[in-house]
């Protein structure tokens, strides 16, 4: 059975994906749940949570409140607290009993919006999606509702890089990184999508040229952003020196001809098998010049999977790929359904394992070369 | 957001509102409790959110190959087949497993009440399927929490539910609800040992042998409130009478408690005079060491927090701070007592939103007991106690002094409180 896992943790669930984008930005998140999920967020699927106040809140719905679709309970609870904390924006969350309901949020939105005049949104989370999915739309409604026409138009490359949390990305230094190699190359970046940007930044996104989405998370904010305001998109991660130079390529040639790009191509290889994100998955084969297969149990898009990477949903699914593997990139937590005989490169991811290896995470972006040379490829 | 408990009304001081989720929450989770069942294979059916904490805290307790999910997707919600999908899945779990479990704890969550899964047919075809293996119905519904039993109390009687009726040992006693196993020399349990029973703990059982002779016991003894359904579902079940002996630190209640036991078990009662001198000595030289330290408390520490912080004002300690939401109702006596005593004792929610935006730091040392206390004050000084974590009595009070006194001398990194895996518990989910 497809939905079946025998022994191996689920990936972090839309809910958190969308509270993990908007984190950073000054908002008030309110998740429409009884109590788990926000516990499931702070425990496990916010590394920033000690470090960072952001302002993520649960709503307590409780079996009556949803039984007779009584909506004012959360309306009221969430204009008490926002006069209170005066947030830059607030955010509703969905969650699986509010799906059962049909729980209008972006209604609800509108009308917080009118009593507060604090910019609101409403994101249908169901917790039945991966995290990707959760984030996707975080961004996509920030790059529909938050980013406001450009005050200037610059002909030279300017990016805005979308798709970044520490579910991906960890807390290790790589969304800095991400800045850096690019600012580095002389090459401005307007706004990280959504780590060490201000909410400001993110709203003066369309005075960048060209967005480089990092994960899929960001190809839906992505295409926002290309209909809004006519801004192309390249897809990659900058993994060491000869890929990041492919893309900062691509990134030009996308400036000039306006056509969109994923970076990269897999080389089936069944020996090499890597499981993680679609996009920083497929980046780091490239990076590594490794053919494998390229496997994604999470969310993502027909643009990415065309490349070559291949959509599972469950153990069941992985495991005839692993069984013909002798080296296996992945998340630690992956050990126990990998042959005992395949290499295991650990390749710690927050989404999966939380914040049992964060410490030993890698920081790709800034560390590719010690990566390569610790593991020998 | 604090509120002198002078001003405040019992057993709710504050107003619910959106809720913070504290991330040193103190209590267990589901599936720690479950884990208790020695041998037992868990199986949790929801929606990829509510898996996501679950799965980790098994990965975390290195005790993945005792547990396995079944993902509800969408398309499941909507085609209505919830029985099969949790049958289907259940069984095929049970298949690939390399030994045959003794018993399995599925767990379903809100999305099936809310569909209106038929559990039990789920539970019937299970049984009939698998005879070789007991099934036990058990749930993830915060949603419920307001309904009926909520689950931490549904949890702790299902933890039970697998035992099966058996000849009664007239030696044996079970103390049944706890997470922790009792302290070995606190009263309750010198008192059932040195009268030559056997305590009986479903933290201590090595295998499901030993759980199924909990079965056998002729008392079934309840320190935590939460465990009360357990006690009266044991009494219809197993014709095993409930003792309900709440945790407290009060010293005449507790030799109160100790003379109801005794009685139960037809035994003398103990002669407490030693010990009781023991807990003031030990109380005189944490004092002598604490001083007037503020000590803050918070509720997962111990159900009966009032009753801790009245203990400490007696005998000079300066306890400053209290975080819950709400009291239990064995709490109105002491929340009187406190409010003539000391009427600016502060009391601070646990959940309010308003929370989030508290310092988290002392403006001087202070000690903490309960690890939301130890966040919101932002100290290294802490007692990581939860739910008394097995003390109980005077010998209890003697331990707890002495907790005092190491957490006073030592600084303790807080990130402990909120890594699952160095602590051994976490939130509840």
């Amino acid at each position: 059975m497809r939905q079946v896992a025998q022994i191996t943790p689920a990936y972090t669930g839309d809910v958190s994906g969308v509270c993990s984008a908007l984190y950073e930005l000054g908002g008030m998140i309110v998740i429409h749940d009884a109590a788990g999920c926000g516990a499931t967020y702070s425990a496990f699927d916010e590394p920033r949570w000690y470090s960072h106040d952001g302002l993520v809140f649960v709503s307590g719905l409780t079996e009556n409140q949803a039984i007779l679709g009584d909506d004012q309970q959360l309306i009221n609870d969430t204009i008490e607290s926002a006069q209170a904390l005066q947030p830059k924006f607030i955010a509703l969350v969905g969650s699986p009993i509010p799906m059962i309901t049909a729980v209008d949020f972006p209604a609800i939105a509108r009308e917080l919006e009118t009593a507060t005049g604090i910019p609101t949104m409403g994101f249908e989370a169901t917790g039945m999606h991966s995290y990707i999915a959760g984030a996707a739309r975080a961004f996509a409604g920030l790059a529909e509702k938050m980013v406001r026409e450009p005050d200037t138009k610059t002909p030279a490359l300017r990016l805005n890089i979308l798709g970044v949390t520490p579910l991906d990305f960890g807390i290790n230094g790589s969304a800095q990184g991400l800045r850096q190699v690019f600012e580095a190359q002389g090459i401005p970046v307007q706004a990280v999508w959504a780590m060490g940007a201000s909410l400001a930044d993110i709203e003066a996104s369309a005075n960048a040229s060209v967005n480089l989405v990092v994960s899929a998370a960001g190809l839906k904010a992505a295409r926002v952003l290309q209909q809004r305001f006519d801004m192309p998109y390249v897809v990659g991660v900058p993994y060491g020196p000869q890929h990041t130079a492919k893309l900062i390529a691509a990134l030009q040639q996308t400036l000039g001809d306006r056509q969109n790009r994923v970076v990269g191509k897999v080389q089936r290889d069944p020996k090499t098998v890597i499981i993680g994100e679609s996009v920083t998955a497929l980046s780091l084969v490239q990076a590594l010049n490794l053919p494998a297969t390229v496997l994604c149990p999470v969310t993502s898009d027909a643009e990415i999977l065309s490349q070559g990477v291949i959509k599972t949903n469950s153990e069941a699914d992985l495991l005839p790929y692993l069984k013909a593997a002798t080296t296996i990139i992945a998340d630690p937590l992956y050990q126990p359904i990998c042959p005992k005989a395949a290499r295991l490169v650990p390749l710690p991811h927050v989404a999966f394992s939380g914040n049992t290896y964060q410490t030993t995470m890698p920081a790709l972006i800034t560390g590719f070369e010690q990566f390569q040379k610790q593991f020998g490829f | 957001m604090a509120l002198p408990i002078g001003e405040a009304t019992f057993p709710q001081p504050f107003k619910t509102g959106l809720a913070y989720s504290v991330l040193s929450c103190g209590g267990w989770p589901l599936v720690h409790v479950g884990m208790l069942v020695p041998e037992a294979h868990l199986i949790f059916v929801c929606p990829q959110n509510c898996l996501r904490g679950v799965t980790l805290v098994a990965a975390q307790m290195q005790a993945a190959d005792r547990f396995s999910t079944v993902a509800v997707l969408e398309a499941d919600v909507i085609d209505g087949d919830m029985e099969a999908l949790t049958i289907d899945g259940v069984a095929e779990i049970i298949a690939h497993l390399p030994k045959r479990p003794p018993a399995v704890l599925v767990f379903t969550n809100c999305i099936h009440h809310f569909v209106g899964t038929d559990l039990e047919v789920v539970y019937a075809t299970l049984r009939e399927k698998y005879p070789d293996i007991q099934f036990t119905d058990c749930y993830m519904n915060p949603i419920m929490r307001q309904s009926g039993l909520n689950p931490e109390q549904t949890m702790r009687k299902q933890l039970y539910s697998l035992l099966k009726p058996q000849a009664k040992d007239q030696h044996s006693v079970n103390i049944i609800g706890n997470n922790f196993p009792m302290d070995a020399s606190n009263d309750l349990m010198q008192l059932l040992t040195k009268n030559g029973f056997t305590p009986r703990e479903v933290t201590t059982c090595q295998n499901y042998d030993q759980y199924q002779a909990m079965a056998s016991s002729v008392l079934n003894i309840i320190t935590l409130p939460v465990a009360l359904a357990a006690g009266k579902m044991l009494a219809e079940e197993l014709d095993q009478p409930p003792l309900f002996l709440p945790l407290t630190f009060d010293a005449t209640e507790i030799s109160t408690q100790l003379q109801q036991l005794s009685a139960a078990l037809d035994i003398a009662p103990p002669d407490v005079t030693s010990v009781k001198a023991q807990s003031e000595a030990a109380l005189a030289a944490a004092l002598a060491d604490i001083g007037q330290t503020p000590i803050a408390i918070s509720f997962s520490a111990c159900p009966r927090p009032l009753s801790l912080a009245k203990l400490l004002l007696d005998h000079g300690f300066n306890v400053t701070k209290i975080f819950a939401d709400m009291f239990i109702s064995l709490e109105a006596a002491d929340f009187a007592a406190l409010q003539k005593m000391k009427p600016d004792l502060e009391l601070y929610p646990l959940t309010q939103a308003t929370m989030r935006q508290l310092p988290r730091t002392s403006t001087e040392p202070t000690l903490a007991i309960g690890a939301e206390a130890a966040y919101y004050t932002g100290t290294g000084h802490y007692v990581d106690l939860i739910e008394g974590s097995g003390l109980f009595g005077f010998n209890g009070i003697v331990r707890l002094a002495q907790l005092l006194q190491q957490a006073h001398r030592t600084v303790q990194d807080q990130r402990n409180l909120i890594q699952i895996a160095n602590r051994g518990r976490g939130c509840l989910l």
